[in-house]
């Protein structure tokens, strides 16, 4: 077991510094000139070529490829992405500093979705009404087709000026967390319940489930007790790309209600063309997904004892 | 995982057989089994027109996006305002039968700006999918058959590529591209390539190890000629399913990039700068931000309701 997680860490390393490679490969060398691009952030201001010079020298741009991306890999070994073009703070500072805040956002959205989306799922999949089955089977499609910055923009519209239940902007308190979160969760909660849904009516035509039901077994505790359980194993592999979800959907979300977090830093360092900044949340994001998968490794096996993701095989 | 290999065994070899009996003389006169052998589009035209009409979801479907792309080609059939002059005396009005998305803050019909803006979004959406399907189909294609480190190299690179969420590589792509639809497109279709080489790669393996290749190869076909007779008209059915799913996506990534800010500067009307536009007048005027996006959101739920019937019929392919 210890040597799989050796190997997983292993892994996991490479997919970052791949990731690292690639954001400066795409960041860096793509432009032919990272630096003219920073200086010209501002489209007021005109490039300015001694600035640009010494931010040249500065970022050690005028020296040969690959020392500069020895340089830049040795320093983000030591978490150190450069300087903020913006404020000349860290970037990875700019980053930690505002996290909190996403993060706070990304949980309550996730657990808003998880609820939503079960609860979706096990209407769909479980009432004897064929009418409700459907109309329940066909709101996923439906979550996820819809653009998440609009469904923020209607809930806005509806409790933050029409019924002024929750405030509009800003990040104070959990009654600003309300609608963030809900936006985040919409489009989240679609995918959980469209995933959750096939896996449950694929589960209740098991054999299993049969033999249950023939030994006298109650629908309740079919469905909960037996049918739930096990579909819930095959969602829970897909927890790397919803929790990537969550992080693409905070930058719709904290941009719609002004909510300062990573989401936002995110539009603000495209907007500013703050590279460092920019290329920091790259690999933020990969490392974000990389853990997650991990934590699904590790925890596949405990929920579902037929699988040895150890050996690699499944009996 | 053994019982899919199993069921798929035969059905290469049947799809095989197929290709052998497509030659007019031996093809055997049984309706159901000839139009399913081509994919439930063509074969008996008949057929393939009932099974269509009986699915009234489909046809809605359809007729959305054919209507889309009739805005789009000739906006002014559908409209008499113009997008970009309002009438001064006519702001902010609500829905009604002469405007029927109602009117902005500068008197513009919106119904007319949304009809005009879907010639830049649906362009974009293209270029978008026409990007990602070439490039990741390339190197899919490349990986696939080739195989060795150009595989292993290919494949990582695209691992790591889906690591990071697509809006987020989008993003850090348009930082170096810079703004407008055109950067946009090609950054949302760059983000894409991942998922179409992954599908490419996994046709591309299963076509070239199908007995049909094997004979080709085996009668001395070259390796060029059996990539383009044989691997990818084989591989042709999932990767446009996926066009057709990856389309509905590039939608919602294009129009939530120029809701952002990312997209082309005003007054240009595209889909998501429309909602962007109608930000400032919430209170005011709520047509402004919800008619555009019920248009965004019905054109995704169409393409993504058209991809499942493609995905339907690649599945029940013999």
């Amino acid at each position: 077991m210890i040597r799989y997680i050796g190997q997983r860490l292993l892994q996991g390393a490479f997919v970052l510094w791949a990731a690292y490679t690639v954001s400066f490969l795409i960041l860096y060398l793509l432009p032919g000139d990272a630096v003219s691009i920073m200086a010209s952030g501002d489209e007021q201001n005109a490039v300015d070529p001694a600035l640009v010079e010494k931010l040249r020298a500065e970022y050690g741009l005028d020296r040969p490829l690959y020392e500069q991306y020895f340089v830049a890999l040795f320093k983000a070994f030591q978490l150190d992405f450069g300087l903020s073009i913006k404020n000349g703070v860290p970037a990875t500072q700019t980053v930690a500093e505002v996290l909190p805040e996403t993060i706070k956002l990304a949980v309550a959205g996730f657990a808003v979705a998880v609820l939503l989306g079960s609860a979706l799922a096990v209407v769909a999949a479980f009432s004897r009404n064929r009418w409700i089955r459907q109309t329940f089977s066909s709101l996923p499609p439906l979550g996820i087709a819809v653009p998440t910055f609009w469904i923020g923009l209607l809930l806005l519209q509806f409790f933050s000026f029409r019924l002024r239940l929750f405030p509009a902007i800003g990040n104070d308190g959990g009654q600003s967390l309300v609608l963030p979160a809900l936006t985040l969760a919409i489009p989240t909660s679609a995918v959980i319940a469209q995933l959750l849904t096939r896996s449950l009516r694929q589960t209740l035509g098991e054999p299993y489930i049969e033999q249950i039901r023939a030994k006298g077994a109650s629908e309740a505790l079919i469905n909960f007790g037996h049918a739930l359980r096990n579909a819930a194993i095959p969602t829970l592999t897909m927890l790397g790309i919803l929790v990537g979800n969550l992080l693409a959907g905070a930058v719709v979300s904290e941009t719609v209600f002004s909510r300062a977090g990573i989401g936002r830093l995110t539009v603000t360092a495209v907007n500013s063309r703050d590279i460092p900044v920019v290329q920091t949340l790259v690999v933020l994001a990969a490392a974000i997904f990389v853990i997650t998968s991990l934590i699904v490794d590790l925890i596949y096996p405990l929920v579902d004892p037929r699988i040895n993701t150890a050996r690699g095989a499944k009996v | 995982m053994t019982q899919q290999l199993v069921r798929e065994t035969p059905s290469e070899a049947g799809s095989g057989t197929g290709h052998s009996a497509a030659a007019p003389e031996t093809a055997v006169p049984v309706p159901p089994a000839s139009d399913q052998a081509s994919g439930s589009w063509a074969g008996s035209p008949w057929a393939g027109a009932r099974r269509f009409l009986a699915k009234p979801g489909l046809v809605l479907s359809v007729l959305v996006l054919a209507l889309v792309i009739l805005w789009a080609l000739v906006p002014q059939a559908f409209t008499q305002w113009p997008p970009d002059t309002g009438v001064p005396s006519s702001r902010l009005k609500p829905p009604s039968a002469e405007h029927w998305f109602g009117t902005d803050s500068l008197g513009r019909d919106l119904f007319s700006r949304v009809v005009h803006g879907s010639a830049t979004s649906l362009a974009a959406t293209a270029v978008a999918v026409a990007v990602g399907l070439v490039a990741g189909s390339a190197l899919g294609l490349l990986a696939g058959s080739i195989r060795g480190w150009v595989d292993d190299a290919i494949m990582r690179v695209m691992d790591v590529l889906l690591a990071i969420p697509s809006l987020l590589l989008s993003l850090a792509l348009i930082t170096v591209l810079g703004f407008g639809t055109i950067n946009i497109a090609i950054a949302v279709g760059i983000a894409s390539v991942a998922n179409f080489a992954r599908i490419m790669r996994a046709e591309t393996l299963r076509v070239s190890t199908a007995v049909y290749v094997e004979a080709a190869r085996s009668s001395g076909v070259r390796w060029h000629s059996i990539l383009l007779r044989h691997v990818l008209p084989n591989a042709a059915g999932p990767v446009l399913a996926l066009s057709a799913l990856e389309f509905g996506m590039a939608v919602l990534s294009i129009s939530s990039l120029s809701f952002l800010g990312f997209g082309a500067p005003p007054p240009s009307a595209e889909w998501g700068s429309l909602v962007a536009g109608g930000r400032d007048y919430l209170v005011a005027a709520w047509w402004l931000v919800t008619l555009p996006g019920v248009v965004i959101a019905a054109v995704v739920l169409s393409t993504n309701r058209i991809s499942h019937a493609f995905q339907d019929s690649e599945r029940n392919r013999p």
